[in-house]
């Protein structure tokens, strides 16, 4: 297995032209053996200890007041959001259906539909981190020093420890934020230098024109974009392998329908982290008739 | 880059004497195996050094692919059967007077005895950035040195370009087309026939190859139709010097009239596209239209709608607007 694809320019010089598409393999492979490594794991240890198992509602008549005031439905991805998201995701498949078919032998025309893919892809992040920063707040995603402590005890409670476990987390648990960087990084690593890209590319407001760049940073270009794109293949297949668990449904729901049953809410969220009815900087969410909004990501 | 050396690297050679032989060849060497007919284009790629198989199929002994046969109404032409062959054949002259003018003016009479009609349709493109062996996108880089603003871009195309900018080189091909062509191919999963307007692919598809043909694919014959059979026909290559080379811009032209009144045509220009370039809103335009200076002048305004030309080759757009016009008013063949 070859990491680069090189060939010789018209100077005789051996340059780099990108990644090697082997490393797309690797890449489904390691989304396959993640999947299958924690299906097992789940299933030997977690489902064996009776932890996970799936209640759908919890009995009200436990619920104590004020709890009881609470709306039955908690608002958790605004209209705004569950639009990016979407439009995101279909954004994403097509460039990667897109970029990877050709390769696998599936030969259509792709250059169009992957460049205006590229380019709605664009505009759904500019409108994600304005929305983000100025609407929804950036501390809703930062990673803070209770996550890592609670991180931690997972990872222990989860390797057999049986000392204290962790605490309930806010709106967007360790994991999802992990996620979220993770993905933002390969993401942005392929948009930027697909942006790059587009100077290959004939429009209606400029022409075509490779020697913008060197072939040796054009072939660092590539291989950026090369990684991000593949890198995604795995992170894609993770995630959908999450959002069809059984036990997950309820909050792959809430991506379409915006909210999550308050029995979820008591169950799997800290109120005091992620206060319902006020936002991060401490507004006061829309009154919804039986809903309640905590806006975030 | 290439290096000429008229010193081909080893291989290993085959020259299989029956169509299955040949399967088997291109069957058990896949990618490695390269399919030569006369061996014009191969030869080529082989002394530059520019392409280096490790296996070359030879498909010169195959008896069962030379010859022209009547098929029914049609004609049935086996793919190494040579280019003089396809010109000086009666029967095509009568019938196919099309396919027959455009066989005579490939190159040289030396290389229309030895290049086949296979060969010349399934030929790669002559770019010459590609040809001298430069990581273009159609040899697998991600760079096309012919559409740059310092390119020299003369002979290159004005329609479908997407990345690489290169063009059909044949002059059968555009004839086979318009006289309706069908193109057999043969692999170890069986025959199938395809139009011979499916059979060239465009850079938007793949950019690595001209047809669909693939590993594993052997062009066995081309067909032709009764459809198109005694038609008024029209070919015209230009190029640089009158023998011994490419076309600039190439047309070919089938058409049914009667009393004057165009029933049906089918027009194709070489030259101007990766994939001969055929003209179907010119060929609806003239359904029904009179033969006249003016319904070729509208042909030809219509046909070069939609040319975006390169730095250097504007040209071709008001060539193939002239060749299309004199396709319609109709003199030669």
């Amino acid at each position: 297995m070859e990491w680069f694809r090189w060939e010789r320019n018209p100077w005789g010089q051996e340059i780099l032209i990108g990644l090697s598409w082997d490393l797309v393999w690797v890449a489904v492979a390691a989304g396959a053996l993640l999947i299958v490594a924690h299906a097992l794991v789940y299933y030997w240890r977690w489902r064996g200890a009776g932890a996970g198992t799936i209640s759908e509602t919890l009995p009200c008549s436990e619920l104590v007041e004020p709890i009881k005031q609470l709306p039955e439905r908690i608002l958790r991805h605004s209209v705004a959001s569950r639009l990016f998201h979407w439009v995101m995701a279909v954004s994403v498949l097509t460039l990667l259906f897109t970029a990877f078919l050709p390769i696998w032998g599936v030969k259509f025309s792709w250059v169009t539909a992957h460049w205006i893919a590229g380019l709605v892809l664009t505009a759904a992040i500019i409108f994600h981190i304005i929305h983000a920063s100025l609407w929804k707040g950036l501390g809703l995603i930062w990673i803070n020093s209770q996550d890592l402590s609670d991180g931690w005890l997972a990872v222990k409670q989860a390797l057999g420890s049986t000392g204290s476990a962790p605490g309930k987390p806010g709106k967007n648990p360790l994991e999802n934020k992990l996620f979220h960087h993770v993905v933002a990084l390969a993401t942005l690593a392929a948009i930027i230098t697909g942006l790059i890209m587009m100077a290959k590319i004939d429009t209606p407001w400029w022409n075509r024109n490779p020697y913008v760049l060197s072939d040796d940073t054009w072939g660092i270009i590539y291989i950026i974009h090369g990684a991000g794109s593949v890198a995604l293949i795995t992170l894609i297949m993770a995630h959908l392998y999450f959002a069809v668990r059984p036990e997950k449904r309820w909050i792959t729901l809430s991506m379409l329908r915006g909210w999550i049953p308050r029995e979820r809410y008591l169950e799997h969220y800290d109120p005091q982290s992620w206060p319902v009815g006020a936002g991060p900087s401490g507004n006061t969410a829309p009154a919804v008739p039986k809903h309640s909004e905590a806006e975030g990501l | 880059m290439a290096i000429i050396q008229d010193m081909m690297p080893a291989f290993e050679l085959f020259q299989p004497a029956s169509v299955n032989d040949a399967l088997a060849l291109v069957n058990r060497h896949g990618k490695d195996a390269w399919v030569m007919g006369g061996g014009m284009d191969s030869l080529d790629w082989f002394k530059d050094r520019a392409k280096k198989p490790k296996v070359v199929v030879d498909l010169g002994q195959i008896k069962e692919l030379r010859g022209i046969r009547q098929q029914g109404d049609g004609v049935e032409i086996g793919a190494m059967t040579t280019l003089t062959q396809v010109a000086t054949n009666s029967f095509i002259q009568s019938r196919y007077g099309l396919l027959a003018q455009a066989a005579r003016k490939v190159a040289t009479p030396q290389i229309r005895n030895q290049g086949t009609i296979g060969g010349n349709v399934s030929q790669d493109t002559r770019c010459w950035y590609y040809r001298a062996g430069m990581q273009c996108y159609r040899a697998g880089g991600n760079t096309c040195y012919a559409d740059t603003p310092t390119a020299m871009n003369r002979e290159h195309c004005l329609f479908e370009a997407d990345r690489c900018v290169a063009v059909s080189p044949s002059d059968t091909a555009p004839a086979l087309i318009a006289l309706a062509a069908k193109f057999v191919i043969r692999s170890s999963k069986g025959e199938r026939v395809i139009e011979a307007d499916d059979f060239f692919i465009g850079p938007k598809v793949d950019i690595k190859r001209m047809t669909i043909l693939q590993a594993g694919d052997l062009l066995t014959a081309i067909r032709l139709p009764a459809t198109w059979a005694g038609a008024r026909f029209y070919f015209e290559k230009l190029s640089d010097r009158e023998a011994w080379d490419f076309a600039l811009v190439n047309v070919a032209s089938a058409m049914i009239v009667e009393g004057g009144t165009i029933k049906q045509a089918r027009i194709v220009v070489g030259g101007v596209a990766a994939r001969p370039f055929r003209l179907k809103p010119v060929e609806d335009s003239l359904r029904g239209e009179r033969v006249s200076e003016e319904t070729a002048e509208l042909a030809g305004q219509t046909a070069i709608w939609g040319a975006k030309p390169l730095n250097h080759n504007h040209y071709k757009v008001l060539l193939m607007k002239n060749l299309v016009k004199r396709s319609v008013r109709g003199v030669k063949v």
